[in-house]
């Protein structure tokens, strides 16, 4: 009785445990689409308010500080005028910072993020450094063309960008 | 006899969504009648051609970038229309996209920023109205 519970099989066990992690590599690696995945905006609200002139941007593309700098000038939002009364820009704020790069979306916006101050960050995605190179290829003629027209029209190129997948 | 009432009683169900929308449509209607009312006792109903050519004006008021309503949205209320950013808005006319205006509050934002934008000023109940009428008959 003892020698038998005594026989742990060690080396399967070891071998499903690196055959479980690699898969789970793998996994995460096929839902995060290569690091291009930025999970969507779900709130029915911030959908409405934040997705009506453009795509509803992933809270996780920008930190706290960039959201609730914006949120605290949607009087002036890039020369519009958004702003929204007092609760719903409370729950949008909380929305977007509880999701944001340097909170609930950290995973993912981390990539995006990089070499950028957490605390002075650019408003606008299009001015981070890894957005810049990422698009360094596309000419002024292909951002002027109609199908394209403005640098904030992510689904021109990125026809899944309404779900979070951002490739190529 | 059961099989007639089943049949009213499937087709008010199917009438009701229509309906409760319309009136909520002439509801706000109603209420722009009331304010253009006060603001000028010679008002006398809102008109649907008068209400197209607010459309398709273009004004000087407001950004030069939107001059009139067909800035963004499609010349025709038919069609769809395209923000700055590209996103797609849904054509303006009811028979399209049957579930505007049904909101109050939702038309109430939107006169506002794009009356702005477009005017540079509120629109009167007299505009809305025109322009809702307009719509409603598309």
């Amino acid at each position: 009785m003892k020698a038998i519970a005594l026989k742990i099989p060690f080396r399967p066990i070891a071998l499903g445990l690196v055959v479980l992690l690699f898969s789970g590599v793998l996994l995460e690696r096929a839902q995060a689409g290569g690091g291009h995945f930025f999970p969507p905006v779900t709130d029915p609200l911030v959908r409405e308010e934040c997705g009506s002139c453009h795509l509803a941007y992933a809270p996780s593309m920008l930190p706290k500080s960039s959201w609730t700098r914006m949120m605290g000038e949607l009087k002036n939002h890039f020369g519009d005028d958004a702003s929204v009364d007092a609760a719903k820009t409370e729950r949008i704020t909380r929305y977007l910072n509880a999701n944001a790069a340097d909170s609930g979306g950290q995973r993912n916006g981390g990539k995006l993020l990089r070499g950028v101050s957490m605390e002075n960050a650019p408003l606008r995605i299009t001015e981070l450094p890894r957005w810049v190179s990422e698009h360094r290829k596309i000419s002024t003629a292909e951002w002027k063309s109609k199908k394209v027209g403005s640098k904030a029209n992510c689904v021109a190129c990125h026809v899944d960008a309404e779900r979070g997948y951002y490739d190529e | 006899m059961p099989t007639k009432t089943t049949t009213t009683l499937l087709l008010a169900a199917l009438l009701l969504p229509l309906g409760s929308s319309a009136a909520s449509r002439d509801e706000l209607l109603g209420q722009y009648a009331l304010s253009a009312r006060a603001a000028s006792p010679a008002f006398s109903g809102f008109s649907a051609a008068r209400g197209e050519k607010l459309h398709v004006t273009k004004f000087a008021g407001g950004k030069a970038e939107t001059p009139a309503c067909t800035s963004c949205h499609a010349d025709s209320p038919l069609s769809a229309g395209r923000t700055p950013a590209g996103k797609s808005i849904d054509a303006l006319a009811v028979s399209l996209t049957p579930t505007r205006y049904t909101d109050p509050a939702k038309v109430e934002k939107w006169f506002k920023r794009n009356c702005h934008d477009v005017l540079g000023r509120e629109c009167t109940p007299l505009e809305k109205g025109d322009w809702l009428s307009y719509m409603i008959s598309q």
